[in-house]
């Protein structure tokens, strides 16, 4: 769920022209306990849906041994408006895309971006598989199981294949994960924890090979957050064991959580999904945003009960100067993170102001 | 002897003696900066005007375009498959494409006019970012921090400062906007803040622009981005090969040579005009220079035979000019810009002719224009020089001092040779073509005409003049005056010059402008055969087949044909033709033609103006293909009709056909034969309502007379500026002849003295020189009306059909002739009397003794 971030700031916009008369308007379905994912369909996309999205997270080694962050995101919209206008160029359905490495000897996290509405086969998202091409940047799964993406940014380029190792980790009541107090306020939610990685980067002009371990998020949901939220603390860590861990926390105004959850999977298999009072997020250290000014607590505390026991996570970033902005997402922090026996990598927002719906 | 070339090194004497001159004679070197002064001003305001304005049009285009590297445009106003999109973008030479859908639009409310353009703000971010809007009063988080170009809601429009004027509307407000026959209320969301000054622009989006004005499944523009590692070339290269016949390969600057290139037949006749004013400066110049020589003859005849070398004399006379041309040229320059400011801001910068709308840039001048407009003044003078200083040096000095002031008489035969071979060079030249679309060698035959009629001016006086002196007899005075201009035939040019150099011009222009404006009289006289036309602007308002059934049915109509007008592109390097979609010949539409086919042959037939005709080279019976539909459609020429209103050329399509082909059966305009033509103006009211309901909005409607009132006003308007800069440029050539003459009466006071010693009266010396300057001017207007009748025959046949691709039929307004020239005859017999005035009044003893 916290990859809304990105997606609520464009979604935004179009939800402004919901004052104005339209003749028909779209009906997003509510998200349910009790629905069963199917995959591969469940890799594709849920078009009714509001957002939705392939979040890919992970660390990269170069062949030299010097490490990279990385992140890939497919984004996918749909805006509230006529449905009945006829043009193929209608925006039924946007999509979105955001890259990002992260390259601890530069101490510089570079970014890029592709946006646009689905249409004429140069944008698309598909219904049944994992198939997302936007303009140059694409998305896919092949025949067998892998996932494949490639994304050329300005002074970068990712062209990775990341192969699950695990089947998916359903979050929530089998993928029904919650995010505020209503029922209503939640969103079908699966992740892929240790994908194997290989591939190629650009970066600094150079091609170099890389292999890793990386992460992925799938969530769609039509439904927002709780009123009262300005934010939230997120976290994926791979265990070189091969456990995982998925926590979060929405935050209100007075810095306190209004929701939390995850899921921990052990090597085995065995799944524990937590509760809001299973989660606590304990700031350890403030950096501060030359660029934007706002605080962000870069290392910190996720404690978690694990079968009745409280276990600290602390998570160390690769570097401070993690922050991402751009013309179609606010300003937050997403960086890699590092913690004993493990690394991921760990989303703040709403540290740079309350994160408008 | 030493120190006369010292002072003559050091300029002493040369600065004394034209200094010398012009304290004598001021008239005659002021007339002649004067002019020099005009043509120049003339000439570098109209290139100022032009620069600002095709400086501006650049920018609006430019500014539209973004930094596209390549454009794909629509043939027509049909636009093209939207499918295109696709296809180029997965080009390899291609990285981003922005789909656009591009309307003339008008405001409700205000009924101003609009560029109307539908984007997807996705697409146009990376390639035309100009055209993204700011949302207003915007809280979102993005905004703030993105500069606010973002995306924005498919039902809201963004305007640019100068849409938002037009339309009156405020930000957040609902706002009708009307395109290709629909009306859609849009909420006003912010404005264009990458759109210049000055133009009016409304963005939608594109999806919005589709669906809302009935352009779904097409799109008019495709705006695209060169990948990276491919060339512009290449990249044109790939479009060109897999474009379907309706759209084109365009870009911004392609667009803006188009739109230069209607405009350059008009602003080039325009520096033609200048340059006229410049060439009568340079005769006065000539004039003038002629006559310091001869007075001061004994002057130069000293020098030399104090030892001064021959090129000295000649040196000097081309310094005078110089001064001369300097002094005119600045001046010229300094006018010039005040005039093209003016001009600028009170008549647009299209001088009246209708080729630029909008706003126009400032004024940017550059320091090549300067100099190059000072080098053509200075040259102008230098030349105007060159020949009397020329025949200074050539006289021999031990004859020249001996010889009184201005008595060296040149009586020998006047050389007629040259001058007739002149009019014939101009002969063969009409018959050139034109070169890339000027009439160059129609000018250079202008020319030689002129310099030819010049040339031959005193053999035409000896011709003319010779006749009279064994027929009058009565008259002492006339004697006198007929034999002194047979005797100094040279005299009598050098002051003639000027006279034939601007009545020529003039009169060729009158004629010109007179047979033009006849022309289009009779044209429209010949068209407009319906009572009323009413019109929804170009595409703004349509009429389905509903509304057109509707129309036909109210009462008071006799007959009411549709139809409809678009642009099609025949070539991409040119300016669109006007395809008209009607009833070819029928009640209500006729058209004048001037070739028709004589065949029966199968296929669609399409009528096509003389300018389409002349611009693609077309004749009947010729087969093309016109760009509608992906494949295109071939059509036969079945007629050529006259045509003065679409300088880009137009065609005629029937209704039947163009429905077939396109399956289009809106229209645009109708025209109608009332039952009661004798009614028209109450007829006129009760329509417009009535098809204002139908329509949904009021239509504009017109009835023939009014039409054709417009239509010729129009035409005033355009050749007023023309009209008003010649007449200050003949005056002021009229005004420096008279100088000229003036002068050289100055010099004959010895021989005024000696006619009182025996016995000629005060009066009989003025009536001399009364008769004088009025044989003078009847010469000049003899020479000025022949060759300004040749020279509009080249206008008409020859400049005309090569720079406008039209022709007309000479009408030659006597009225006017006739009084230009008797003013001529008078001017210069006042001159004459005014300047003997002055000449008899000195002391006739005084006079004769001058000399000794």
């Amino acid at each position: 769920m916290y990859r809304i971030t990105a997606v609520v700031m464009f979604l935004g916009l179009f939800l402004s022209a919901a004052t104005w008369a339209y003749s028909s308007q779209p009906i997003y379905p509510e998200v349910t306990s009790g629905e069963e994912f199917a995959f591969p369909r469940d890799h594709g996309s849920h078009d009714a849906f509001r957002t939705e999205w392939w979040y890919f997270t992970g660390w990269l080694e170069t062949a030299d041994g010097d490490p990279l962050g990385f992140q890939i995101t497919f984004f996918r919209s749909r805006p509230e408006m006529a449905t009945d206008n006829p043009s193929k160029f209608a925006p039924q359905q946007i999509i979105f895309a955001h890259a990002a490495l992260s390259d601890p000897q530069t101490g510089k996290l570079i970014h890029d971006q592709r946006i646009g509405r689905a249409g004429f086969e140069i944008i698309e998202a598909s219904q049944k598989d994992a198939d997302v091409s936007l303009l140059d940047w694409q998305l896919t799964r092949t025949a067998t199981g892998v996932f494949a993406s490639k994304v050329t940014g300005q002074d970068f380029a990712l062209d990775l294949k990341m192969e699950p190792s695990q089947i998916p980790m359903l979050n929530g009541e089998n993928g029904y994960s919650r995010k505020g107090p209503k029922p209503s306020q939640a969103s079908y939610y699966y992740s892929v924890p240790q994908l194997k990685v290989g591939g190629s980067v650009i970066h600094g002009g150079k091609k170099l090979a890389v292999t890793g371990r990386a992460w992925l998020d799938r969530e769609w949901s039509s439904d927002v957050l709780p009123e009262n939220a300005v934010g939230w603390d997120w976290t994926g860590l791979n265990f070189d064991d091969g456990s995982a861990l998925m926590a979060f926390q929405v935050r209100g105004a007075d810095g306190d959580a209004v929701y939390a959850g995850g899921s921990f999977r052990s090597a085995e298999g065995k799944q524990i999904i937590l509760s809001p009072d299973d989660i606590q997020f304990k700031p350890r250290r403030i950096w501060t945003s030359p660029e934007t000014g706002a605080d962000y607590p870069v290392e910190a505390e996720f404690v978690v009960r694990l079968d009745g026991e409280w276990v600290r996570y602390h998570l160390e970033p690769m570097f401070d100067a993690q922050e991402l902005s751009g013309a179609f997402t606010p300003t937050y922090w997403e960086g890699a993170v590092s913690t004993s026996g493990g690394r991921g990598y760990l989303e703040m927002t709403g540290y740079a102001g309350k994160i408008a719906l | 002897m030493t120190s006369v070339k010292q002072n003559v090194q050091s300029g002493l004497i040369w600065r004394w003696l034209f200094i010398g001159q012009l304290r004598a004679f001021p008239f005659r070197y002021i007339f002649a900066a004067l002019s020099i002064a005009i043509g120049i001003a003339l000439g570098f305001s109209v290139h100022l005007i032009n620069a600002s304005a095709s400086d501006a049009f650049g920018d609006a285009v430019r500014n539209l375009s973004g930094s596209s590297d390549a454009q794909v445009a629509g043939a027509t106003n049909l636009g093209f498959d939207e499918q295109l999109y696709p296809r180029i973008y997965r080009l390899a030479e291609v990285a981003d494409v922005s789909p656009v859908i591009e309307m003339s639009a008008i405001f409700g409310g205000t009924g101003e006019r609009v560029k109307l353009i539908g984007i997807d703000p996705f697409r146009a971010a990376a390639i035309t970012p100009t055209l993204l809007g700011r949302q207003e009063n915007s809280g979102e988080q993005s905004a703030g921090r993105t500069g606010g170009q973002t995306a924005f809601p498919i039902n809201a429009v963004h305007l640019s400062d100068a849409a938002f004027t037009l339309s009156k509307a405020k930000a957040g407000e609902l706002l009708k906007i009307r395109a290709n026959g629909a009306t859609h209320e849009f909420q006003v969301a912010g404005d264009l803040p990458g759109i210049e000054a000055g133009q009016a622009v409304a963005v939608i989006d594109i999806a919005a622009a589709q669906w809302r004005f009935d352009r779904l499944g097409v799109l008019d523009r495709l705006d695209i981005k060169r990948a990276e590692n491919s060339t512009q070339s290449s990249l044109a290269r790939a479009l060109e090969k897999m474009l379907p016949s309706d759209a084109r390969l365009s870009g911004a600057e392609n667009e803006i040579k188009k739109r230069t290139s209607l405009s350059r037949a008009y602003r080039v006749n325009l520096e033609m005009l200048a340059l006229v004013a410049l060439v009568t400066g340079g005769f006065l110049v000539y004039s003038a220079q002629s006559l310091s020589a001869q007075t001061r003859q004994q002057q130069f005849a000293l020098l030399r035979i104090l030892g001064l070398q021959k090129n000295s004399l000649q040196r000097q006379l081309l310094l005078e000019g110089l001064a001369l041309g300097l002094v005119g040229s600045v001046l010229g320059i300094i006018l010039g810009y005040m005039s093209a400011y003016l001009i600028l801001t009170i008549v647009g910068s299209d001088l009246g002719g209708g080729y630029f709308s909008g706003t126009p840039g400032p004024i940017d001048v550059t320091i090549t224009a300067v100099f190059v407009f000072l080098g053509l003044g200075i040259l102008t003078a230098m030349s105007g020089s060159f020949s009397p200083g020329r025949r200074a040096a050539r006289l021999h000095p031990a004859q020249a001092i001996k010889a009184s002031t201005g008595s060296l008489q040149n009586t020998e035969h006047p050389a007629w040779l040259p001058g007739i071979l002149l009019l014939l060079i101009a002969g063969f030249l009409v018959w050139l073509p034109a070169i890339d679309g000027l009439p160059i060698f129609g000018y250079l035959a202008v020319a030689a005409v002129l310099a030819g009629a010049i040339w031959l001016t005193p053999w035409l006086a000896r011709t003319l003049l010779t006749p009279l002196t064994g027929i009058v007899r009565r008259s002492v005075a006339f004697d006198l005056a007929l034999h002194h201009i047979l005797r100094s035939p040279a005299q009598a040019a050098a002051a003639l010059g000027g006279i034939v150099a601007s009545v020529g011009l003039m009169i060729a222009m009158v004629i010109m402008v007179s047979s033009f404006r006849t022309s289009v009289d009779n044209w429209l006289e010949s068209i407009l055969s319906a009572d009323l036309y009413v019109s929804g602007g170009f595409v703004e308002t349509s009429f389905d087949p509903d509304q057109q059934k509707q129309i036909s049915q109210l009462p008071g109509i006799a007959v009411v044909e549709f139809s409809k007008t678009m642009n099609v592109s025949l070539d991409p390097r040119r300016p669109p033709v006007n395809l008209i979609i009607r009833p070819v010949q029928s009640s209500n539409y006729r058209l004048s033609l001037i070739d028709t086919t004589k065949q029966d042959i199968a296929g669609i037939p399409i009528w096509i103006s003389e300018p389409a005709a002349r611009i693609y080279d077309l004749q009947v019976d010729q087969n093309i293909r016109l760009p509608i539909g992906a494949r295109g459609t071939s059509v036969y020429v079945a007629g050529i009709w006259s045509d003065y209103a679409r300088q880009q050329g137009a065609l005629v399509m029937e209704s039947e056909d163009y429905d077939k082909l396109t399956g289009d059966f809106e229209r645009s305009e109708l025209a109608i034969s009332l039952q009661d033509p004798e009614n028209v103006d109450a007829e006129t009211e009760r329509l417009k309502r009535q098809i204002g309901n139908i329509a949904g909005s009021d239509p504009e409607i017109s009835n023939a007379a009014g039409i054709r009132n417009i239509a010729l006003q129009l035409f005033d308007r355009s050749f007023a500026i023309t009209y008003g800069l010649e007449a200050v440029a003949i005056l002021i050539g009229m005004v420096g002849v008279g100088a000229t003459f003036a002068a050289q009466v100055g010099t004959r006071i010895k021989e005024f003295g000696m006619l009182r010693h025996i016995g000629f009266g005060r009066r009989k010396i003025i009536a001399m020189l009364a008769y004088e300057g009025m044989l003078l001017g009847l010469v000049g207007l003899a020479a000025g009306v022949a060759s300004g009748l040749a020279i509009s025959q080249i206008l008409v046949h020859v400049i005309n059909p090569q720079s406008f691709n039209l022709t007309m039929n000479t009408s030659i307004p006597y009225i006017v002739l006739l009084g230009i020239s008797a003013a001529l005859l008078v001017t210069s017999g006042l001159t004459a009397i005014f300047a003997g005035r002055r000449a008899a009044a000195t002391n006739a003893l005084r006079a004769v003794k001058e000399d000794w």
